[in-house]
């Protein structure tokens, strides 16, 4: 166990350095001239461009600009953004009001799919396994560019049941609404692998032979079918904050979070290369140390699964 | 191996994480509703400091701080506001008298080197100021600048300027002081009211010429109102009343000026009631606001004016008739309703109304619709292309436009023509730098200072700042150069009203449209007035 789990964050540390490397290589031959996208389409003076230029390195060869970003990373220092603003400064904003509609988004979705999808498991054919099907159907083809507007329409303006946006220090209610447009990303995909996987696993052996033991119904399903239905799942939910993450590139945006989705937006359109590679260096961090934990909970789950 | 309590642990501690998170967002950043001020959404200003200030949302903040020493009447004719008087005999040497009495909002008394520091830091090239260039008709500005050996490119550093200050701006006394320009400028009332050359008080410096750290968080003005606390990137900066102002005091106590990331959720907060002013509503909003808003849904002009260059580089366009020729086969009035929604109107002039001396219709039959005619001047000229394109930036959403106004040339003459998209404006401008083939360029421009010569000079001047299209007539330079040397502002306007007429026979650029400010505004608030440079203006709007 331990050994696995050492190996596990030598390979973070080379996948960690390889995204980023990727990342600000990508970011360098997308940068054309970033002094002129943060002024627009103001004329710029020669001594400006050539002040800024020099103050952020811009002229600078791509590995010497990597290598200035990297020293400074691993000294804790993110660097600054185009706009003069410490990068640090800027996480400390952007990351708690992400990972709150991050993780009320992942929960509510988890708590919906897993719910329905057993019960619709259980009761295939049903009425609400039909009803679930349709709606799951619907919220699939639904993109998120046109259900967050819509819902900021319908449940922030026309009924006002929520705030229309939230803000960079919403409360609880105000998240809510950009946090179910969020779940709604992977509620469907979560739901029909549960009930699928639940389908699946009352016709084999092991749960006959719980019944045959006169075990009741609740431990059967709750302990039994449940702990191995939930495999599947699990890796799902792990790779979905990664779709999560992207869907708050619009969520963000549209419900006025300005979380680390809006700031990657605002860095690739003014070509900010530290601001973008800051932020995905931490996200890469999110996904390995979350796709690490999911490995770990086979083994809670199923106890034949052993790493070594 | 790990048995069952680990995995319900986890579950556990995500719902205490869910929870922590719920209560820990407490902070809600609505103000009292029963107080008097108002919220008002801006888009994340680049920065405070004002000579690095050139965008509306830094422009709006600092115009709540900072008090000017010109502002502008409805004829944008420059009066005097937190200047005494400004005078000068030769409109080459000016003396600046500012009213007594006044203090920054730390109680720092504003005098004669408020003003000449922050210019001289303004001015100075290594400090990378955006607004830099307002300062280079003053006297020494040159010496301030330094000139990289070998170009940006080049491994070799900039050798530090010659000079730290400008030898332009002289202190006569504590409330007065001079600016000398290097050649006699008749407007130069009107360019000090642009927020560059608002005055910093000594705390803003932790050493001659450098910003204290933290000061831009924290900026200290000597406006009607001041920070409330810091500013709070991406989510507000709140401003309150300063007590015992000197000058015009507005009605209202505070303003919270709550940031936005995209117009369309700005919207979303106005009709919701969240927000009380809107200076500009999304062209995707457009449709829906006469009806959410009613009569609170407002137009007024603005300084904007958008237009195509057509490159001079390129032989097909040096014949004037095929550039008038393209001219009226466009229908600019059904562009503006069409697509535009209204919330522009067609322009008919190189200059817009926002200044003085603009007149109507100086265009005349080069700029009205009329296909036939310009079927007719097309088929006469012998270097007519048979194919036209029209470049722009894809991130601005000019496509709609752009397409339509292609259309219009399709239907008028019988040509082709198509809308060239380049991802920015920058990628733009590197092909027209290289004189590659990119046909008609779209472009705008708005103003610095409320003259006809802030038009005329960098779009059509030869050399101008943004004449990439390289239009260059040594008569309409000469009239323009005569306009600011003029002993007086009418004889000024007059002058460039005649170098206007040369552009109107010349047709350098297609002119398009002339923007206005579309804003919204909640049922708390009346008298909400968005000026030309699309800022409300924080002395008239009152709470009911």
């Amino acid at each position: 166990m331990f050994r696995y789990i050492v190996r596990r964050l030598l390979q973070m540390v080379l996948t960690f350095f390889g995204a980023t490397f990727f990342v600000y290589a990508l970011m360098f031959a997308n940068q054309d001239d970033p002094i002129q996208a943060l002024a627009g389409e103001r004329p710029i003076t020669e001594s400006v461009r050539q002040a800024l230029t020099e103050r952020y390195h811009l002229d600078d060869p791509f590995l010497l600009q990597y290598w200035y970003y990297m020293k400074g990373m691993l000294t804790g220092d993110f660097g600054t953004s185009l706009t003069g603003r410490k990068i640090s400064d800027m996480m400390e904003v952007a990351w708690p009001v992400t990972i709150k509609l991050g993780l009320i988004a992942i929960v509510i979705a988890a708590a919906v799919a897993v719910t329905s999808g057993v019960i619709a498991g259980i009761r295939r054919g049903s009425i609400f396994d039909n009803v679930t099907l349709v709606i799951t159907l619907i919220i699939l083809s639904l993109p998120i560019v046109v259900l967050a507007p819509l819902a900021q329409l319908i449940f922030g303006i026309k009924l006002g049941w929520f705030p229309p946006t939230a803000g960079a220090t919403p409360t609880f209610w105000a998240l809510l609404l950009p946090a179910l447009v969020l779940g709604s990303l992977v509620i469907a995909t979560e739901l029909r692998v549960t009930r699928s996987s639940v389908a699946e696993n009352l016709r084999s052996d092991y749960v006959r032979t719980a019944r045959a033991k006169g075990l009741s119904r609740k431990r059967v399903i709750g302990v039994h079918v449940l702990r191995n239905s939930l495999i599947p799942v699990v890796t799902l939910i792990g790779v979905d904050i990664g779709g999560l993450m992207s869907g708050a590139i619009v969520t963000e945006r549209i419900f006025n979070v300005p979380g680390v989705g809006f700031n990657l937006f605002r860095g690739i359109r003014t070509e900010d290369g530290p601001l973008v590679v800051g932020f995905v260096s931490i996200l890469v961090i999110v996904f390995l140390v979350v796709n690490l934990l999911v490995d770990l909970l086979y083994a809670a789950l199923d106890p034949r699964i052993r790493y070594e | 191996m790990f048995g069952n309590r680990p995995w319900k642990m986890a579950v556990g501690a995500t719902a205490i994480a869910l929870l922590a998170s719920g209560c820990s967002g407490g902070g809600s950043d609505d103000t009292d509703a029963s107080s008097n001020s108002v919220i008002i959404g801006i888009s994340e200003p680049q920065h405070l400091i004002p000579s690095n200030t050139t965008e509306t949302s830094g422009a709006q903040v600092l115009a709540a701080l900072f008090y000017p020493l010109v502002d502008f009447d409805d004829q944008n004719k420059p009066e005097l506001v937190a200047a005494e008087s400004i005078s000068s005999d030769d409109n080459k040497v000016w003396t600046v008298k500012l009213k007594p009495g006044f203090t920054f909002s730390n109680g720092e008394a504003v005098t004669s080197d408020s003003y000449i520091q922050a210019w001289n830091y303004g001015a100075y090239g290594p400090n990378g100021q955006g607004a830099s260039y307002f300062f280079e008709r003053i006297e020494g500005y040159a010496d301030l600048q330094s000139v990289d050996p070998d170009g940006e490119d080049g491994p070799q550093k900039a050798p530090e300027p010659k000079a730290k200050s400008l030898t332009g701006l002289k202190k006569v006394d504590d409330t007065t002081f001079t600016v000398s320009l290097t050649a006699p400028f008749t407007g130069w009332e009107s360019v000090m009211g642009y927020s560059a050359f608002y005055p910093l008080p000594n705390a803003a410096f932790s050493a001659p010429g450098v910003i204290a750290d933290g000061f831009e968080d924290a900026i200290v003005g000597n406006g009607p109102f001041k920070m409330k606390g810091t500013w709070q990137h991406d989510s507000q900066i709140e401003v309150e009343k300063v007590d015992g102002f000197k000058g015009t005091v507005p009605k209202i106590d505070g303003i919270n000026f709550k940031i936005y990331q995209d117009q369309k959720a700005e919207y979303a907060d106005l009709t919701a009631g969240n927000l009380d002013v809107q200076s500009s509503i999304p062209i995707e909003s457009l449709a829906a606001a006469p009806g959410d808003l009613g009569d609170r849904f407002q137009k007024s002009p603005s300084s904007s004016f958008q237009f195509v260059g057509f490159p001079t580089f390129q032989k097909e366009f040096q014949d004037v008739n095929v550039r008038r020729a393209l001219s009226m086969a466009i229908n600019r009035q059904e562009m503006t309703d069409q697509i535009f929604l209204g919330s522009q109107s067609p322009a008919t002039g190189f200059v817009s109304p926002a200044v003085a001396g603009y007149r109507d219709n100086v265009c005349g039959e080069n700029c009205t619709y009329n296909a036939a005619e310009a079927k007719a001047l097309w088929a006469a000229a012998p270097t007519a292309p048979k194919k036209i394109q029209i470049t722009y930036n894809a991130d601005g959403g000019h496509k709609a436009w752009v397409d339509a106004m292609c259309n219009q040339i399709k239907q008028s003459l019988a040509i082709e023509c198509t809308g060239v998209g380049e991802p920015k404006f920058a990628d733009l401008l590197t092909k027209v730098e290289k004189k590659s083939p990119v046909g008609l360029i779209r472009l705008g421009w708005v103003m610095d200072y409320p003259l006809m010569e802030n038009y005329l000079g960098p779009l059509y001047g030869t050399g101008g700042s943004s004449n990439y299209y390289g239009y260059s007539n040594k008569k309409f330079d000469d009239l323009v150069a005569e306009g600011s040397k003029a002993a007086t502002p009418e004889e000024a306007i007059t002058k460039w009203q005649a170098a206007e007429d040369i552009l109107a026979t010349d047709m350098p650029v297609i002119p398009l449209r002339f923007g206005q400010n579309v804003y919204g505004f909640s049922e708390k608030v009346s008298n909400v007035k968005v000026d030309t440079q699309t800022r409300v203006d924080l002395y008239n709007i009152e709470v009911k």
